[in-house]
C-alpha cells in the first residue's frame, strides 16, 4: 500500500477541515454565527447612527466618538464567544463521545491533533467576527462616512484575535480535566469571568480614550495565549487523554497529593526542616530572584514616582512625624501584645490574600499585591528626599527593624506563590495538572508555615515593640 | 524471522492501579492471538500499548522491529486498530469518514477511493455509503469501524472486540474476513468475550487477570492443560462384550454406557488407532470413534477458577 508520512501542516489541516465541515453542518453553530455577523453589525450600526444623531443635539459628540470603536469592539466579540463553546465541543465533546481513540491510533502526532482542533475552533468564530466588523464598518462609512484610524482597526482586530486564541487555549485545559461536555461547561465559568471582566475593562478604556492602552491589553493576551498553548499542548496528549477519568472528586486522593507535597520524605520535624531548608529552599531560588527583583523595581517606581506626585515638604519635619507616629502608637495599641496580634494577623491576611490571588493568576498577581507595600516605602523615601532629608535614616528607623525579616518573608511567600503558578505552566512529564498542582500547593504551605509564619510572628513582635523605640530616637534628633 | 508484535515484561500503572503486569507476548506473521479475560483485566490497555497510544511504565512493545515509544509515529501507521467503542463521526458520510482516514495516512486520493469502495463493498455497507452515519446501526457502524482499521492496509491488526453488536450474519462476515486478513502475511490480536469465536479465529489464546497473563496456549494445548488429556468415546454395533480389556495401553477407561465406552488418552494420534485395530482383530464393529467436545469456556472458567483460589 503507498502512503506518505503526512508532513506536519497538512495533517493539522486535515483535522481543521474536517471539523471545520462538521461545524457547518450542525445548525445550533451555523445560526448564531450567521446571526451574529450580519444581523447584529446592522442593529449596532443602527445604534452608533442613532447615538450620533442624538449627541449631536447636545454638542456631545465626544460620547459618539467613543460609543463608535466600542460598538466594533463588540461587534467582533460577539461571534468570537462562540468559539469557546466550539471548543469545549471538540475537545471535550470527542472525548466524551469515544471518537478521539481511533485518531489517536493513527500517526498524527499529539501537536497536530491540538493545533488542528484549535484552528477549527477559532476559523469559523473569527471569520465571523471579521466580516461582522467589515460590515458594521461598511455601514457607518455609508451613513456617517465615518473610516476608523489605522491603529485602532489593528488594535480592535488584534485583540479580538488574542481574545479568541485565549479562549480557546483555556478551554482546551479546562477540557483536559473533565471527561464530558457538561463538566467542561461547567469549568468554561473560568475562562468566561475573566474574559467579560476584561471587556468590561476594555470598554472603559474606550471610553476612557486611552488607545494606547490597549496595545498593552494586546500584548498581556498574546502572552497568555503563549501560557496557555504551552500548557494545553502539555495536557492534551495520548497519556492524559486515555489515562484515567477526572470528574470524579477523590478527596484522598488530594489529601494525599497535599499531604505528598507537603510532608517530602521527611519523617521527623527537624528531618522535616533540613528538607526544606536543604531542597525546598533551593529549588525555589529563581523564583526567589523573581520576588527580590519584583522588590527592587517597586522601590524603584515608588521612590522615582515621588517627584511626580509631591507631598508638602512640611509633612516631613521631626515634630510632625512624631505627633504622626504617637497617634498611629496609640490607636494600633503598639508596644503591647494586641498590636502584635493585629500587626501579624494583617500582614498573614495579606499574604494569604496574595496566594489566593497568584493562585488564580500565575502568580502574577501575588507578585504585584506584594510589591505595593515596597512601592509605598520607596515612594516615602523618596518624598523624604525631595524635603531635604535623608531617605537612609528615615527607612533606617522607621521600616529597617522589622522589615529584616519581613521583606524576606514576603520573598519567601511570593516565591512560593509563583512556584504554585509555575506548577500549572511547566507540567512535569507525565503529571497531570492537578496532581502537579497539589503537590506545589503542599510546597507552598511547606515555605509558608516554615518560614514565612515564625517570620511574619518575629517580623511582627519587632514592628510592635522595638521599631516604634528605635523611629522615637531616630526622629528625635530630626529637626 | 524478526516478529510482527513482540513485548517484554511490559507494564503500564494508571498512579496506584496496576493495569498490566509482566505482559510477555510474540505474534508473528500470519498468526491470531486472542486476548481473553474478564472486564478491567488489561485487555484494551494492553492493545492500546501495541497501537503506540499508551506507552508503558516498564516493558517494552515492538512492533515489526520498532519500539512504539521511540519510534510511535512509524508504529502507528503499521497498524490498524478497531478500538473498543467505534469512535465515528455522526455527521459524516462512510466514504467521506474514510477518505478522512486515508488523507490522515497520507494515502493518495485515487488509492482512497479505490480502496474504500473496495472495503465497503467487503463489508456489505457501499448501498449505505453516502448515508450520514448518524443513520447507521451499531452492527453498520461496527463494520465501517473495520473498514477504518484496514484502510491503510496494516501490517499489525488489532482488535477490540470485532464483533460486539453485530447480528450474527454480520458477525460472520466479519469472521471470514479476519480469517482472509491473516492470510495476508498479519499479525491480528483479537481482544473478545466472546469464546466460540476465539476458538475459531485464534491460533493462540491468552488469558489475562488482574493485568497478568495466566494462561497462554494453542486451544488445544490450553484444553490439555486446564481440562486434561482429550477424551474419546468409542461406539459399537451390538453390546461392548469385551471390548474394554482390549483397549490398549495408553487408554485409560473413564465410563461405559450399552454400547459406548469413554477413555482418556494423553496421545490420541498413537491410541486410536491401536484401539481401532484391537477392535478389528476382536470382531467389533466400531460405530464411531471421536473426541468429547471440550469448550474453550470450560478452559477459561478453569483458569478463572484456579486463579480465584489463589
Amino acid at each position: 500500500m503507498s502512503s506518505r508520512e503526512p508532513s506536519w501542516l497538512p495533517g493539522t489541516l486535515t483535522v481543521a477541515r474536517r471539523e471545520i465541515r462538521d461545524q457547518l453542518r450542525d445548525w445550533r453553530i451555523l445560526t448564531p454565527i450567521v446571526l451574529l455577523t450580519l444581523f447584529f453589525p446592522i442593529l449596532m450600526n443602527f445604534t452608533a447612527n442613532q447615538a450620533v444623531r442624538f449627541v449631536e443635539q447636545y454638542g456631545a459628540e465626544i460620547i459618539a466618538d467613543r460609543l463608535i470603536p466600542f460598538l466594533m469592539m463588540v461587534v467582533g466579540f460577539f461571534p468570537i464567544s462562540i468559539s469557546l463553546v466550539i471548543a469545549l465541543e471538540s475537545f471535550a465533546g470527542e472525548r466524551e463521545r469515544l471518537s478521539l481513540e481511533p485518531l489517536l491510533a493513527t500517526p498524527l502526532s499529539d501537536a497536530q491533533l491540538y493545533f488542528g482542533k484549535m484552528i477549527a475552533s477559532m476559523l469559523g468564530p473569527l471569520g465571523a467576527a471579521y466580516l461582522g466588523i467589515f460590515v458594521y464598518l461598511f455601514g457607518l462609512y455609508w451613513r456617517l462616512g465615518w473610516q476608523p484610524p489605522l491603529p485602532l482597526l489593528a488594535q480592535v482586530l488584534l485583540l479580538t484575535t488574542a481574545q479568541s486564541i485565549v479562549m480557546v487555549t483555556g478551554a482546551v485545559v479546562i477540557s483536559s480535566q473533565t471527561t464530558s461536555v457538561r463538566a467542561a461547561n461547567l469549568l468554561a465559568s473560568f475562562i468566561i469571568v475573566p474574559v467579560s471582566q476584561l471587556i468590561i475593562g476594555e470598554s472603559l478604556i474606550m471610553f476612557w480614550g486611552r488607545y494606547s492602552v490597549l496595545w498593552w491589553i494586546v500584548a498581556a493576551l498574546a502572552l497568555v495565549a503563549i501560557v496557555l498553548v504551552r500548557m494545553g499542548l502539555h495536557l492534551f496528549n495520548r497519556e492524559q487523554l486515555l489515562g484515567r477519568d477526572f470528574d470524579d472528586f477523590d478527596l484522598k486522593w488530594v489529601r494525599s497529593s497535599l499531604w505528598a507535597g507537603f510532608r517530602g520524605r521527611a519523617q521527623t520535624l527537624s528531618g522535616w526542616y533540613r528538607e526544606l531548608l536543604g531542597e525546598t529552599l533551593p529549588q525555589a531560588r529563581g523564583s526567589i530572584l523573581i520576588m527580590i527583583l519584583a522588590l527592587l523595581v517597586a522601590y524603584g517606581v515608588g521612590y522615582r514616582a515621588a517627584s511626580d506626585f509631591v507631598l508638602p515638604a512640611e509633612l516631613f519635619q521631626g515634630e510632625r512625624l512624631q505627633d504622626a507616629l504617637g497617634d498611629e502608637l496609640s490607636s494600633f495599641g503598639l508596644l503591647s501584645a494586641r498590636g502584635w496580634l493585629w500587626v501579624a494577623w494583617n500582614n498573614v491576611r495579606a499574604l494569604g490574600l496574595a496566594s489566593l490571588l497568584g493562585a488564580f493568576t500565575f502568580g502574577v498577581a501575588a507578585v504585584v499585591l506584594l510589591m505595593a507595600p515596597l512601592g509605598i516605602v520607596g515612594y516615602f523615601a523618596g518624598s523624604f528626599a525631595l524635603a531635604g532629608g535623608s531617605a537612609a535614616r528615615i527607612l533606617g528607623g522607621l521600616v529597617l527593624p522589622h522589615a529584616l525579616l519581613e521583606i524576606p518573608a514576603a520573598v519567601l511567600a511570593g516565591a512560593a506563590i509563583v512556584q504554585l503558578g509555575l506548577a500549572a505552566l511547566s507540567l512535569p512529564k507525565g503529571s497531570s495538572l492537578g496532581a502537579s498542582w497539589l503537590e506545589a500547593l503542599g510546597r507552598w504551605a511547606r515555605l509558608s508555615l516554615g518560614l514565612v509564619l515564625p517570620l511574619i510572628l518575629v517580623a511582627a513582635a519587632i514592628e510592635v515593640f522595638v521599631t516604634p523605640r528605635v523611629a522615637i530616637a531616630v526622629l528625635a534628633g530630626l529637626p | 524471522m524478526t516478529p510482527l508484535i513482540e513485548t517484554s515484561k511490559l507494564g503500564k500503572r494508571f498512579g496506584s492501579l496496576v493495569a498490566v503486569d509482566q505482559v510477555s507476548l510474540r505474534v508473528d506473521a500470519g498468526e491470531v492471538l486472542a486476548l481473553l479475560g474478564p472486564n478491567g483485566a488489561g485487555k484494551t490497555t494492553t492493545i492500546r500499548m501495541l497501537a503506540s497510544i499508551l506507552g508503558p511504565t516498564h516493558g517494552w512493545v515492538r512492533i515489526a522491529g520498532l519500539d512504539t515509544v521511540t519510534h510511535a509515529s512509524q508504529v502507528r501507521r503499521l497498524v490498524g486498530m478497531l478500538t473498543e467503542h467505534h469512535g465515528l463521526y455522526t455527521r459524516m458520510r462512510a466514504i467521506e469518514y474514510l477518505a478522512f482516514f486515508g488523507e490522515i495516512y497520507g494515502m493518495p486520493t485515487a488509492q482512497v477511493r479505490e480502496r474504500s469502495h473496495g472495503l465497503l463493498d467487503r463489508f456489505g455497507l457501499i448501498e449505505t455509503a453516502e448515508l450520514r452515519l448518524g443513520a447507521y446501526s451499531k452492527g453498520m457502524r461496527q463494520k465501517l469501524a473495520m473498514a477504518r482499521a484496514l484502510l491503510h492496509d496494516p501490517t499489525v491488526l488489532l482488535l477490540d472486540e470485532p464483533t460486539s453488536a453485530m447480528d450474527p450474519e454480520s458477525a460472520r462476515l466479519v469472521r471470514e474476513s479476519i480469517r482472509g486478513l491473516r492470510a495476508g502475511n498479519r499479525a491480528i490480536v483479537v481482544c473478545t468475550h466472546n469464546l466460540p469465536e476465539a476458538e475459531l479465529l485464534a491460533d493462540r489464546i491468552a488469558v489475562i487477570r488482574r493485568g497478568r497473563i495466566v494462561a497462554h496456549g494453542s486451544p488445544e494445548e490450553l484444553k490439555r492443560e486446564f481440562l486434561g488429556s482429550p477424551v474419546m468415546e468409542l461406539r459399537v454395533a451390538g453390546g461392548l462384550d469385551g471390548a474394554v480389556r482390549l483397549l490398549p495401553q495408553g487408554a485409560t477407561l473413564r465410563e461405559t454406557g450399552p454400547n459406548w465406552l469413554r477413555f482418556e488418552s494423553a496421545d490420541p494420534e498413537t491410541v486410536n488407532p491401536a484401539v481401532v485395530r484391537a477392535m478389528g482383530r476382536a470382531g467389533i464393529e466400531i460405530v464411531t470413534l471421536s473426541e468429547i467436545g471440550r469448550s474453550l469456556e470450560e478452559v477459561y472458567l478453569s483458569v478463572m477458577q484456579s486463579e480465584s483460589s489463589d
